[in-house]
């Protein structure tokens, strides 16, 4: 019945355009905008639902797909499709969009119209980034995302706004511009801007490692790895808690969906030839910045570096793999699996972290641990909260968190003791830093009058943090059903992967 | 079947969620019954299904409940089975829990956080029983971490003391540094075996005996020690066994019954569950085995030391506990799990026991834990007094008491196991017979004789405790006393742990003992001629001696042996040595990584330094751009003038 409908379209277009209305409707009426905005954000998360209902989990065929002649100049087409990889990338940047604007209820009291259209606009052009099938549309979404979270940051962000949006614009510009070269080159070889046509283009090793490494300084970015790292922690603290969700939550998974999009099935034999040097930078995200997390003062900053510790896991979940299939290929869909999920799983459990943080900061207008002490005491419902969405980010089983590691640790087993070792090394870093904070923000006696004066989360704060604790244990629980999404997809990775293209 | 087992673990779980989400609706008397019918509801359950393995020979029940997900074509479940061993934990764990439930409600009448209390400990229920009926290793380690979660949370009860919330954060993270072998261990069980099923992996493990794998350099490891090392590990952290013990003394900042049920019968407990489940791995790496005993001696002498000179209710019987543990592991690696096992069982109602007394006379001295400020308790206290007799005795391993069956069993069978290690662990455990003695007296001395509390202001108002306190006390006793008698024939030496133990006929030392078996009077008999009973004996003669007869003794001793206190004192260093180097390192290298690697080099030399850079380079070039028409005119001919000569010339 959907089936005809352009669902993917819709669900691009309709938080734009939604995001154009809302900005229109000016900040007269702050409540009908409000209304407004998260309307257009429910309707669309309703848009997504059909890409998971009625998807075909047998198939690793792009489904959903609409075409349409774009830039006949360039053969460039106005090409959608989702798979396994994207479609819950899609239905998350759909969800967490609307808890988002919800967050930002009373919080924003500045120019609301402009910040929640620039999250609704930033919404419809993510989805397009998980979407897109064409290469040119995939870069012309890709820098778009960058103008609204530059505003957001820039327009709603704390006082070292202007050095933390030009550091985050440049580290991610200059990233992309490389990626462009590569993809004008492939353009050139295939004559096309078939992305898919991309994954079969013969390429010699040459090629392959200098557009391995073009894409890898775009998505190393963005996801972020070691050691292009640094904007992310500033850009974090600068950001309105909206900010730091989007960029934390759906931001960050676009680095690695790409490695899965462009680099794997792209260059599959320099990805091979480099995988020491993307594992290592990963073990190296995983280690170092989980003992520099330690030492945060500024809880913002230790969960953005515990998101680079996490995100970590998806990189060498994705890079073991061709460690495995040298081996013989058991786990290799393991690991590809595991760092799936741990995008998803960060997607709800950093959002949810953040939005924590956020509602302190709220009340007390600070982020320093030091500032807090015994927040328990006053509020009990948050602190419930806190703690749950902390053991979920220090990884224990039942919540989401665990899945992803757990399965990224099994197969990094396989293909090398050290790897497990030093990847499994976040059971104790990962609750140290995370339980510190903990223990230092949330339990205790009273610090302060400040904390004395605490009132308990509002209804509002409640539905937001209760729906992502709802996800998070629901995908501990039973990741089934996201497995069975990508299963068929990420199979036919591997075996595309498996063969070289030399 | 698969109703009554979905009951017994989900009846504590609504219970423990009615009681935690609701608190407000359901009110204090609310989370009391409703828990305490949960849990009630689980162990008449637990007991009937006992009664059906034990006694009706009840097949074993080995199904999934449902498929957590499947990668890769491996099966990740979530399902139960239960046999004899199962059967057992479950009807022990359900027991002592519903015992602390009842307790509590006279215990926690007066404080805050009452509903939390009871949900938390419902949880706790919940996630042991997960832990203990998992048949694959995926649910093991959830169970196991979340139990942990669970003693986190109860240790840091009272959130506003600093020691107790430090002491919960200290548990969870030397538990994890256990949970982090374990997990590597699981990782090598999947990669070897190519399941996380129980029975898939037993089944297939004797063909893996001669399997090696590398791990550094060239040197072969067998896989199966490697694997049951990596477990074990995890073992270590949970059953608190030397150098990760030092978690559990801490703990005791949490109420005393979670320090009884968890901290002493059952969650510290599981770590000898899960390698007696695992035997069929065990059986096949002696070295891991070795490796087994030299740590459970170890730690069931050295901690029983320092169980002497403690002078806190709750740590005297946490160290204990600590010892006791060592024990058991021992019994591990001498392979004999059904011993362990036994002391396990035993040991959870006497400890269970000792612990709640404590307790109870916590209460009755209006929380004060400092045993040299009490003393004639028994005047005042009868039943907690009795009670706590006859838990000492049974610690002690009286003859006749259950402890004496389960500890002499384990002694004997390390005894007469030949693998390496095996003649430090007897001693070790023949020595610490004394030592548990000696402590045990010197508390029970203490707390119990004498004159009258030497606190002057709880010696008015002391009193026995009530019913539901006492109560409790009485129906842990029973078992205490007598459980060792009924299940030391078929637990030792029948075939109770038939199918759910495997032991290799070349470790069977528990065989060996059984050759000589008549019945529990022989072994009584048998028992009371060797050296353990008069070691034992001589332990509680001189408590008598030092804490009734001479009660000036002690501080002599402690002034002459200064060096020796100190050591014991200081807990042989482990807290300060983990505070400096294992804290104190980590956060003194995360801000080097910090400051030096992000600030300095990525921030300062790259990022800002590169962006320094074109300033500076775009400094440089602006020279070029004076605005001067000569200055460009003579730049024009120079570069003709270049132009030129590279055509002319070359």
């Amino acid at each position: 019945m959907t089936a005809d409908w352009p669902i993917l379209s819709m669900s691009i277009w309709l938080p734009i355009l939604g995001g154009l209305a809302v900005l229109g409707s000016g900040d007269k009426a702050p409540g009908v905008t409000r209304w407004l905005a998260l309307i257009v954000a429910l309707l669309t998360l309703l848009v997504t639902l059909p890409l998971w209902i009625g998807f075909d989990t047998g198939t690793a065929q792009m489904q959903f797909v609409e075409q349409v002649e774009w830039v006949p100049a360039f053969d460039a087409w106005y090409r959608l499709g989702v798979d396994g990889i994207s479609m819950p990338l899609i239905i998350l940047t759909a969800f967490v969009s609307v808890l988002v604007i919800i967050a930002a209820w009373q919080v924003i009291q500045y120019k609301p119209h402009q910040y929640l259209a620039a999250f609704l606009i930033m919404e419809g052009v993510m989805i397009g980034v998980f979407s897109a099938l064409d290469a040119m549309l995939f870069y012309v979404f890709w820098e778009a995302m960058l103008i609204p979270m530059f505003l957001v940051i820039g327009v709603w962000g704390g006082p070292n706004r202007v050095y933390a949006t030009i550091k985050f614009f440049l580290y991610t510009f200059l990233g992309s511009v490389f990626m462009l070269v590569a993809l004008v080159y492939m353009y050139f070889k295939s004559g096309s801007m078939d992305i898919l046509a991309f994954h079969d283009l013969k390429l010699g090793l040459t090629e392959q490692i200098l557009i391995f490494l073009a894409f890898l300084l775009a998505f190393a970015v963005k996801v972020p790895m070691w050691p292009v790292h640094t904007w992310l922690p500033d850009a974090h603290v600068e950001a309105p808690t909206g900010g730091s969700v989007i960029l934390a939550a759906i931001m960050l998974k676009i680095g690695g969906y790409g490695f899965l999009r462009f680099s794997l099935p792209i260059t599959p034999d320099a990805s091979s030839e480099l995988d020491w040097l993307l594992i290592l930078l990963s073990l190296v995200a995983v280690v170092y910045i989980g003992f520099v997390a330690l030492v945060q003062q500024d809880m913002k900053k230790l969960i953005a570096y515990s998101s680079i510790a996490h995100m970590g896991f998806v990189t060498l979940g994705f890079f073991i793999v061709f460690i495995l299939l040298q081996k013989g290929g058991d786990g290799a869909l393991l690991g590809l699996e595991g760092g799936m999920v741990q995008m998803v799983s960060h997607g709800f459990i950093s959002a949810a972290m953040f939005l924590s943080v956020g509602v302190l900061y709220d009340r007390l207008h600070s982020r320093q641990i030091t500032d807090y002490g015994g927040v328990v005491n006053t509020m009990p419902w948050f602190a419930a909260f806190m703690v749950f969405f902390a053991m979920a980010n220090a990884g224990l089983p039942g919540t989401s968190g665990f899945v992803g590691e757990f399965m990224v640790i099994l197969a990094s087993f396989q293909a090398n003791f050290w790897y497990a070792f030093l990847a499994a090394t976040t059971l104790i870093i990962g609750a140290a830093y995370t339980l510190w904070m903990v223990k230092r923000v949330v339990f205790g006696d009273v610090a302060s009058d400040g904390v004395a004066q605490l009132k308990d989360i509002n209804g509002r704060e409640a539905l937001v943090l209760g729906v992502l604790a709802a996800a998070v244990l629901a995908l501990g629980l039973w990741p089934a059903p996201l497995i069975d999404v990508m299963e068929a997809t990420l199979h036919q990775l591997v075996n595309h992967i498996a063969v070289s293209k030399l | 079947m698969d109703n009554i087992l979905l009951s017994i673990v989900l009846a504590p779980l609504i219970g423990s969620l009615i009681a935690g989400l609701w608190r407000n609706q359901v009110g204090r008397a609310g989370a009391h019954w409703v828990t305490t019918l949960g849990v009630g509801i689980s162990c008449a359950l637990s007991l009937y299904v006992f009664w059906l393995h034990a006694f009706e020979g009840a097949p074993v029940y080995n199904e999934s409940v449902y498929t957590w997900m499947v990668a890769e074509g491996i099966r990740f479940e979530v399902g139960f089975l239960v046999d004899n061993l199962t059967a057992m934990m479950m009807a022990v764990v359900t027991f002592v829990s519903l015992m602390v439930h009842i307790y509590t409600i006279g215990y926690m009448a007066d404080e805050e956080g009452y509903q939390r209390f009871f949900s938390y400990i419902s949880l706790f229920t919940f996630a042991m029983l997960m832990l203990v009926m998992a048949n694959n290793f995926l649910q093991l380690f959830f169970g196991w971490e979340a139990v942990g979660l669970v003693s986190y949370l109860l240790i840091g009860f009272y959130f506003k003391k600093e020691t107790a919330i430090f002491a919960n954060m200290k548990a969870f993270l030397v538990n994890r540094v256990g949970d982090f072998g374990f997990i590597l261990g699981i990782g090598a069980v999947l990669m070897y075996f190519g399941s996380l099923d129980y029975a898939q992996v037993f089944a297939k493990a004797p063909e893996m005996a001669g399997t090696t794998m590398t791990i550094w350099g060239d040197a072969q490891w067998s896989v199966m020690t490697v694997i049951c090392i990596l477990l074990f590990i995890g073992a270590m952290g949970k059953s608190a066994q030397m150098p990760l013990h030092v978690w559990l003394p801490d703990s005791m900042e949490g109420p005393t019954p979670i320090s009884a049920l968890i901290h002493a019968a059952t969650m510290v407990t599981a770590g000898i569950f899960m390698v007696a489940r695992m035997s069929p791995l065990f059986e096949l790496s002696e070295t891991a085995l070795s490796f087994i005993l030299v740590i459970g001696a170890t730690t069931a002498f050295f901690m029983g030391l320092i169980g002497i000179v403690q002078n806190d209710i709750k740590r005297v019987v946490a160290y204990s506990t600590l010892s006791q543990l060592g024990y058991m592991i021992t019994a591990l690696g001498a392979s004999a799990y059904a011993a362990g096992l036994f002391h396990l069982m035993t040991h959870a109602f006497f400890k269970a026991l000792l612990f709640l007394a404590a307790g109870s006379v916590i209460i009755g001295m209006h929380h004060i834990q400092d045993i040299r400020k009490m003393g004639g308790i028994r005047k005042y206290m009868p039943i907690t007094h009795w009670t706590a007799l006859l838990g000492s005795l049974a610690l002690i391993g009286f003859p006749g008491f259950s402890g004496f069956f389960s500890k002499d069993a384990i002694i004997e069978s390390v005894h007469l196991s030949s693998l390496w290690g095996a003649g430090y662990a007897s001693w070790m455990l023949t020595a610490g017979v004394f030592v548990t003695a000696l402590y045990s007296f010197r508390m029970y001395f203490l707390v119990f004789h004498g004159k009258g509390p030497r606190d002057e202001h709880a010696k008015a108002h002391l009193h026995e405790s009530l019913a539901v306190v006492t109560v409790p006390l009485v129906l842990l006793a029973i078992p205490s006393v007598f459980i060792g008698w009924y299940a030391v024939e078929p637990m030792l030496f029948g075939d109770f742990f038939d199918g759910a133990i495997h032991v290799a006929a070349i470790h069977d030392t528990l065989g060996q003992m059984g050759r000589t078996y008549t019945d529990q009077a022989g072994f009584i008999l048998h028992g009371v001629g060797m050296l353990p009973f008069w070691l034992a004996m001589a332990g509680l003669a001189l408590a008598f001696v030092l804490y009734m007869l001479k009660p000036s003794w002690p501080a002599a001793i402690k002034a002459r042996a200064g060096l020796l206190y100190r050591v014991l004192d200081n807990k042989y260093g482990f807290d300060d040595f983990n505070q400096k180097v294992f804290a104190g390192g980590s956060r003194g290298l995360g801000k080097a990584l910090w400051l030096v690697g992000d600030r300095a080099m990525i921030d300062g030399l790259m990022v800002n330094g590169s962006a320094h850079s074109v300033g500076a380079l775009a400094g440089i070039a602006r020279y070029l751009q004076t605005g001067y028409l000569f200055h460009y005119a003579i730049a024009i001919i120079l570069g003709l003038l270049a132009l030129m000569t590279w055509f002319v010339f070359l």
